[in-house]
């Protein structure tokens, strides 16, 4: 599903990923682990061709990421939904509209849109919250409206930078259960954290980098639900 | 496929979002098309009084009162002999009454006393070219028949250069004030763009293509040019309106803007083409220019 092979990227001059492979398979979940600076958000917004790689190549659902034109690349975005830690809401629209902004994008008529944002809405328990605005929620309920829109256009692959970095525990796990949730929906999910409560108490692969390069990888692949099994 | 709609929707919420940047772009724009639309208007204006003149017989020999219809004939013979002169007219006392009656109908004080008497006849005399004037206005002087000659090749020439200097400054003019305008439709676009930095970088990460980001912009660029025209013509037909009766009778007889309901129409459809234009290109290069960064 994700694929690296020796990839690099500098940013002037300092090498933020080197030679870095890696093979992420669909229906996986998978921690990137490291300190600040490791090159976790780097890797993430090299998968949504937020950035190109110096040097490699990246594979995401057998496209090279480098190759698609500029005009390819929203498409590219919406096959994969992002969370970020800073939740990255429009202040001014309801949870409704957040969520179903993607779906406008899209074109789609207004009672599909209607229809697939209320199903995700519940999905995530805002279905109550859907009229309020991000200013009326608590980080939780945030973080929880940013998830509601990565997956309401239902992508293969959801990445997470920090999703939890700015929640209590109580809503840190919260998020953690929707993202597990998503993945035994067979969703891949490749989430980037700090915090070594979760990634070390969840059974899921991790991957940690020190300084752009992947120190260690323990390939405990706990796919919730592979595309087979799915289609099963 | 985007949904037109919606987007219109977008870009008039961010127009009321902001209403200074939308009051600003709109003064600016729309202080151009009001100048500029009076400059085409004032050359309309001079070009029809320049052709009036230059229609008109621009030779007026004024007869003695005991001119005969013969000697009358000989001049016109003479006229028509020089191969200069297109057209010869005379007017007589009575036909020099019935034209001042006229011109003069609104203002009964000025046309009670007045008898055909007191008027002189005349001959109008036309030629094919304006130079040609100095000419026919000798040869009249010559005739013994003759009182005066009044001769309009003076005010042709004046209104000629005012014309062109007329043509001159309002072409200068108003390529300077649509240059202003675009600059303007730039700035308050790249602003609009810079207030909403974070809902451009959120709309592009869940996959908005450029076009969709973009085109509330341009629909917002075109709406300030769109409304700007069309206050500044109406404002324009307005003033017109306001003025007409001052115009008409400065100008008795002169028609100085053929067909003026159609003038303002085609200014109006101008100003809106000019407007979009501007309000496109603008808009498309600000976002241009700051959406790629």
């Amino acid at each position: 599903m994700i694929v690296f092979n020796e990839v690099s990227k500098q940013y002037d001059g300092v090498k933020a990923l080197a030679d870095f492979s890696l093979d992420i398979e669909g229906g996986e979940f998978v921690f990137l682990v490291g300190p600040s600076g490791a090159g976790k958000s780097t890797l993430l917004k090299l998968i949504i061709r937020e950035e190109l790689p110096t040097e490699g190549s990246l594979f995401v659902d057998g496209e090279e990421v480098s190759k698609i034109p500029s005009s390819g690349v929203p498409h590219l975005r919406r096959k994969v939904g992002t969370i970020f830690q800073d939740f990255k809401l429009l202040p001014q629209r309801t949870v409704f509209e957040n969520v179903s902004f993607p779906l406008e994008i899209l074109g789609l008529p207004d009672d599909e849109i209607e229809k697939t944002t209320d199903e995700i809405l519940r999905l995530v328990d805002l279905n109550s919250k859907a009229a309020n605005f991000p200013d009326q929620l608590s980080g939780g309920e945030l973080q929880r409206t940013a998830i509601a829109r990565a997956m309401v256009l239902r992508p293969e692959i959801i990445l997470a930078d920090e999703p939890t970095g700015n929640l209590d525990s109580g809503s840190a796990w919260e998020v953690m259960q929707l993202l597990a949730k998503l993945n035994s929906l067979g969703t891949t999910v490749v989430m980037a954290t700090h915090n070594v409560d979760i990634s070390s108490s969840l059974p899921h692969r991790k991957l940690e980098l020190q300084r752009g390069r992947l120190v260690r990888d323990t390939k405990q692949k706990t796919k919730g639900a592979s595309k087979k099994e799915k289609e099963k | 496929m985007i949904k037109f709609p919606r987007l219109i929707k977008v870009a008039i919420q961010r127009i009321f979002r902001n209403p200074s940047n939308a009051l600003a772009a709109v003064l600016v724009m729309f202080s151009a098309f009001f100048i500029c639309g009076a400059f085409v208007l004032v050359t309309v204006a001079s070009g029809a009084l320049l052709h009036y003149f230059e229609s008109r017989p621009e030779v007026t020999a004024f007869l003695k009162d005991n001119t005969t219809g013969d000697q009358v004939k000989k001049i016109q013979q003479t006229l028509s002999d020089s191969g200069v002169v297109s057209k010869t007219k005379y007017v007589s006392k009575e036909e020099a009454l019935r034209i001042y009656k006229e011109r003069n109908k609104n203002e009964p004080l000025l046309t009670q006393f007045v008898t055909s008497d007191i008027l002189p006849a005349s001959i109008e005399v036309s030629t094919y070219k304006l130079a040609d004037l100095s000419k026919v206005a000798e040869v009249l002087k010559k005739e013994s028949s003759v009182e005066e000659v009044v001769f309009e090749k003076d005010i042709v020439n004046t209104l000629t250069k005012w014309s062109n200097t007329i043509r001159l400054v309002g072409i200068g003019v108003v390529i300077f004030l649509l240059l202003t305008s675009f600059l303007i439709t730039l700035i308050v676009i790249g602003l609009n763009i810079s207030i909403h930095k974070d809902e451009i970088e959120i709309m592009r990460l869940v996959g908005a293509t450029s076009w969709y980001i973009r085109t509330p912009f341009i629909l917002e660029g075109v709406f300030y040019g769109v409304f700007s025209g069309l206050v500044a013509a109406m404002l324009l037909f307005s003033f017109f309106l306001w003025a007409s009766p001052t115009l008409h009778r400065t100008f008795a007889g002169i028609d100085i803007l053929p067909s003026a309901p159609l003038i303002f129409i085609y200014l109006l459809l101008g100003e809106f083409l000019i407007g979009a234009t501007i309000g496109i290109i603008g808009s498309f290069v600000a976002t241009r220019k700051y959406l790629s960064s």
